[in-house]
């Protein structure tokens, strides 16, 4: 009988297989991030569709398109809500607007955006705090099916009294309720919010800089990468950042790991608020 | 031959628990002394927005460091890992920890199956792993793949349990190895690290 470590080691090595399979032939790397949870999405496709392993998984995906774009849905965690973590726009109203203030035109770049409610919520709170005008938001993921649904806009209701909490919590200054539309068992993002949104494919394990940005928000995309690709995507931000730029990360994630970490001061430590530093020498 | 081998029969502790796990965990952590060898790792279900409280709480009543696992740390010896709210607690093969906020499982974020089912990964069939007290079945399933990996598991005796479901759950879903009543798990446990990790060690 094999031992449960010899087990485990053919599964890795099924697994790694797998994801160089979905590489070669469609592009997404996923070899760089961290297996266990990686792992646990495919063994849950894998029951779910009654597959005896992962090798034969690998098999059915090189044929199958659409059995390839189920499992793309399956890897991307799209769990987000709005106003997700409400101390943390708290703390962007204060400590980080008035820095925003000073520049006449405002680049925010929201990376791994998911299905767009953290997007909408920024886009509310900077209408509320005059500042939207001035902005242009670029709200990437590496996920198009995740990503229609972010630039639609329409969200389930039954969320909506714990997205009505977080608001407030959150330092919301309106009734939350004027921002959207509620239809039976949805509601539709008010239009206005997204004047100054542009949704767009982008992955952060693959692809580069596409422009000098202000304002960076990854949060809870970082916890899934091994370190190294964490650490690409730390200089992928810092390159995109302007002097004096602003990076904030989720609650359990830091750059105070990454070989780059002294090119960013703390704005909140707490929240994982950074400022890439104005001065150049420690670049 | 190598006196510190890697040949120890157990390299982990993981422990979930639920609806009065707070005091549960209390009455087993107090019961270890402060070089015990072993990392110990909990799933205690908690409100999504609670903080770190509990880690406080139970470094103030116990002889070992106790803290918030950290995304990407490296698991230590002697040292208590609690995951952090709202977040499920995974480890990798290289026993570190990673951090996910994917769907709640058995409407749980932390949840104790997927602790469970990651160190197996991890520790293979080295891991003793033990169910407290709580009112669901988060963790049976988990308990039982660890079995069948070939681990030890403790469940807390379900009279002793502040709510049952949870021990009776994993009774139900997998043979065990030990059913305890609350006071005796810390002592227990102490002694089962001891007395196997010793016996490996000198074959």
């Amino acid at each position: 009988m094999m031992s449960t470590a010899e087990e485990v080691e053919n599964q890795q090595i099924e697994l790694q297989l797998l994801l160089q399979a979905i590489y070669l032939k469609y592009g997404y790397d996923f070899r760089s991030y961290a297996k266990a949870s990686v792992k646990r999405r495919i063994l849950h496709r894998m029951n779910t569709d009654h597959f005896p392993n992962i090798s034969a998984m690998q098999h059915r995906l090189l044929e199958d398109v659409s059995f390839f774009e189920t499992l793309l849905l399956d890897l991307s965690i799209n769990v987000t809500e709005m106003f997700r973590d409400p101390t943390f726009y708290l703390a962007l109203r204060k400590e980080v607007i008035p820095l925003l203030r000073n520049y006449p035109f405002l680049k925010i770049w929201h990376a791994g955006c998911s299905s767009g409610e953290e997007v909408y919520s920024m886009a509310i709170l900077l209408k509320e705090e005059g500042l939207y005008d001035r902005a242009q938001i670029y709200a990437t993921d590496m996920n198009q099916v995740i990503l229609k649904k972010a630039r639609d806009g329409i969200f389930s209701i039954n969320r909506l009294k714990s997205y009505t909490m977080n608001y407030q919590r959150a330092g919301g200054q309106e009734s939350f309720s004027d921002y959207y539309t509620a239809h039976y068992d949805h509601v539709v993002m008010d239009k206005a919010l997204k004047e100054n949104i542009l949704f767009s494919d982008h992955n952060l394990a693959t692809d580069g800089v596409f422009g000098e940005m202000h304002l960076i928000i990854c949060r809870n995309v970082l916890i899934y990468f091994n370190r190294d690709l964490q650490d690409r995507v730390f200089r992928l931000f810092a390159e995109s950042l302007t002097l004096g730029g602003i990076m904030c990360l989720g609650s359990k994630e830091s750059v105070r790991l990454s070989n780059i970490s002294t090119i960013f001061d703390d704005i909140s430590k707490e929240e994982k608020i950074y400022r890439k530093s104005l001065s150049l020498d420690k670049a | 031959m190598s006196l510190i081998s890697d040949e120890k029969r157990f390299e982990v502790v993981v422990i979930g628990a639920s609806a009065g796990g707070i005091r549960a965990l209390t009455m087993v952590l107090s019961a270890l002394p402060e070089d015990f060898a072993l990392p110990i790792i909990i799933v205690q279900h908690v409100h999504p927005h609670s903080g770190g409280y509990i880690s406080h709480i139970l470094g103030a009543k116990c002889a070992l460091i106790v803290k918030q696992a950290d995304e990407k740390e490296s698991v230590l010896g002697g040292t208590v890992y609690i995951a952090p709210p709202n977040y499920h607690l995974m480890l990798e093969t290289d026993r570190s920890f990673s951090l996910s906020v994917a769907a709640p499982v058995n409407y749980s974020r932390p949840a104790i199956d997927v602790l469970f089912e990651t160190a197996i990964d991890a520790y293979y069939d080295k891991i003793v792993c033990i169910v407290l007290t709580g009112a669901n079945h988060d963790g049976s399933q988990g308990a039982a793949k660890i079995h069948r990996a070939g681990g030890y598991i403790i469940v807390q005796d379900p009279i002793t349990a502040e709510a049952d479901s949870m021990p009776r759950a994993t009774l139900a879903a997998t043979p065990v190895d030990k059913v305890l009543p609350l006071e005796q798990i810390g002592a227990y446990l102490l002694q089962l690290i001891n007395r196997s990790n010793q016996l490996r060690r000198f074959p």
